[in-house]
């Protein structure tokens, strides 16, 4: 459904920070990348999401070519990036200015009861602790129904509790409409608790270097021996992943995938 | 009010909650000097301690300013002046709006006109006055000029640095929504400079008071500035006072209606939290 074509991206500066990334991914399919830092995991993101050109190779969903920001696209930031002067419920709504107000409001509340924000709608995102900010982030992404759900580090800035029920949050959210996700993250519990593929990227240029199934089935016990297990295993691959680099090219890689 | 119901009313007992007593308890705190001072002078003036030629005790002082209410010239020599910031106000915050939002928006016309509006804000405004008058004349044209000249700059400079300073990121949000132009500027742009550009009007405004004042004083045949002088050549310091007062309760008050109309639209800022 989503498929990455020898994909390859260079900045201006030489930076290479993404090369010949061949990859598919399958309706429905949840799909973790999983890197140290630099390794470009939120270039190849900000790609597929249309926001960034590749330089080369091309990204295609559903057999056309991601040029642009889609419709059937949505993205979840590392941070909530929420529109301070609009409500919780406008902002989970932003997206959906084409429905009339009757109808944004059922989609809209819906979304907000499934992330736990029900009887917030009014507030103002100032008002709301980093945790409740990122919910709102995941129903405005999600209450459009999009085919793909793009998400970069989304829990990363939240402690371990706000993080567990984020996944909860996010996983009942994906269950109704069951969208293409990929996302990236460094956590590789994470990427066990949520993914069905993991994907172990290495740094300077990006690129793919490991892929594991994820043979858990859900609702997944963080705390059962399988779940144990695949965790061990994401982890030797990453630590793989990251004695194979030269030391020496450590830093120079850590600034390759920064986007900003 | 007097000192003592002053006193009263800070060492009031505990009836209201805490948060609001306390507020309202420190607005009142900074009517004590003035009011302390004002009672003051009245009474070395009355007892004959110290004359009260130069400096008129508060009661001549409000003797006078209910004379030129009483005989309508208040309200003429307030209008015009209003007139005048009113004018200026306007053309110099429609002006320092667009060219702000030009110059913050298209680098082209940035590199293109930014270096000369620069350089035209480090001249004094004041010193346009004179090429005003043999431009424009020397009735209201030269005066709206000079008050449009000293809004425009705090307006421009605001409204150009709002738009740079504009969060990249939550841009991205919008293209993320796929937002045409014209949404883009209407859904994320304008909603993000707004407090910014609510608060360059403001300082614009609170200059547009000051140069009203230079544009009257230096020839007007009304105006507070024109009663400003009149004191003066007149030899009556408590007109000029009387018009001191005038203009401060003008700026504040069109201060504060500015704030007014503008609350409702940034009440996203102004949380009960913030408040605690």
């Amino acid at each position: 459904m989503l498929s990455f074509d020898r994909l390859s991206k260079t900045y201006a500066d030489g930076t290479r920070a993404l090369s010949a990334i061949t990859l598919d991914v399958g309706r429905g399919e949840i799909v973790a990348l999983l890197g140290g830092s630099g390794c470009g995991k939120t270039t190849l993101l900000r790609l597929v999401a249309g926001l960034d050109r590749p330089s080369e190779g091309a990204i295609r969903l559903d057999g056309e070519a991601i040029a642009e920001p889609r419709a059937d696209v949505g993205v979840i930031f590392q941070e909530p990036r929420l529109f301070p002067w609009l409500s919780v419920a406008e902002n989970a709504g932003f997206g959906l200015s084409h429905l009339s107000a009757a109808e944004r409001e059922g989609l809209v509340s819906n979304a907000l009861v499934r992330v736990g924000l029900a009887g917030h709608e009014k507030r103002w995102p100032r008002e709301l602790s980093g945790g409740q900010q990122q919910r709102v982030a995941i129903a405005r992404a999600l209450v459009t129904k999009p085919k793909l759900l793009l998400m970069d580090e989304p829990f990363s800035a939240l402690d371990a509790t706000t993080r567990a029920s984020l996944h909860g949050h996010l996983l009942a959210l994906w269950q109704e409409s069951r969208p293409t996700v990929v996302m990236v993250t460094h956590d590789v519990e994470e990427a066990v608790t949520l993914a069905d593929r993991i994907v172990v990227m290495q740094p300077k240029p990006g690129r793919i270097f490991d892929e594991l199934d994820n043979p858990l089935a859900r609702p997944r016990d963080r705390l059962s021996p399988a779940f144990e297990a695949t965790k061990r295993e994401a982890l030797r691959a990453l630590d793989r992943s990251l004695r194979d680099e030269a030391p020496h090219q450590q830093k120079a890689a850590e600034t390759a995938g920064m986007w900003w | 009010m007097s000192v003592l119901e002053i006193a009263a009313a800070i060492d009031e007992p505990e009836r209201r909650p805490a948060a609001p007593r306390r507020s309202y308890g420190l607005a009142i705190a900074g009517f004590v000097l003035p009011v302390v001072l004002a009672i003051l002078w009245e009474g070395l003036v009355a007892a004959g301690i110290a004359n009260g030629r130069l400096m008129p005790p508060p009661s001549v002082v409000g003797r006078t300013l209910w004379g030129l209410a009483a005989s309508g010239e208040l309200l003429t020599h307030a209008g015009a002046t209003l007139w005048r910031v009113a004018a200026g106000f306007g053309l110099g915050a429609l002006a320092g709006t667009v060219l702000g939002a030009v110059t913050g928006a298209l680098p082209v016309a940035r590199s293109l006109l930014d270096p000369t509006l620069q350089a035209l804000r480090a001249i004094p405004s004041i010193a346009w006055v004179p090429l005003f008058i043999l431009w424009l004349g020397i009735f209201e044209a030269s005066k709206v000029a000079l008050i449009a000249v000293g809004v425009f700059f705090p307006v421009y400079l605001g409204v150009a640095a709002a738009i740079q300073g504009i969060d990249r990121k939550i841009v991205e949000v919008g293209r993320v929504f796929r937002l045409s132009r014209l949404a883009m500027v209407r859904r994320v742009l304008l909603p993000a400079i707004l407090p910014a550009w609510i608060v360059a009007l403001r300082s614009g405004l609170g200059l547009g008071f000051m140069f009203v004042v230079a544009a009257e004083i230096m020839g007007a045949s009304e105006g507070l500035g024109y009663l400003l002088v009149d004191g003066q050549q007149l030899g009556r310091p408590d007109t000029i006072i009387a018009a001191i007062i005038s203009f401060a309760v003008l700026g504040k008050l069109a201060d504060g209606l500015l704030v007014a109309i503008t609350r409702p639209f940034l009440t996203w800022q102004d949380t009960a939290r913030d408040k605690l």
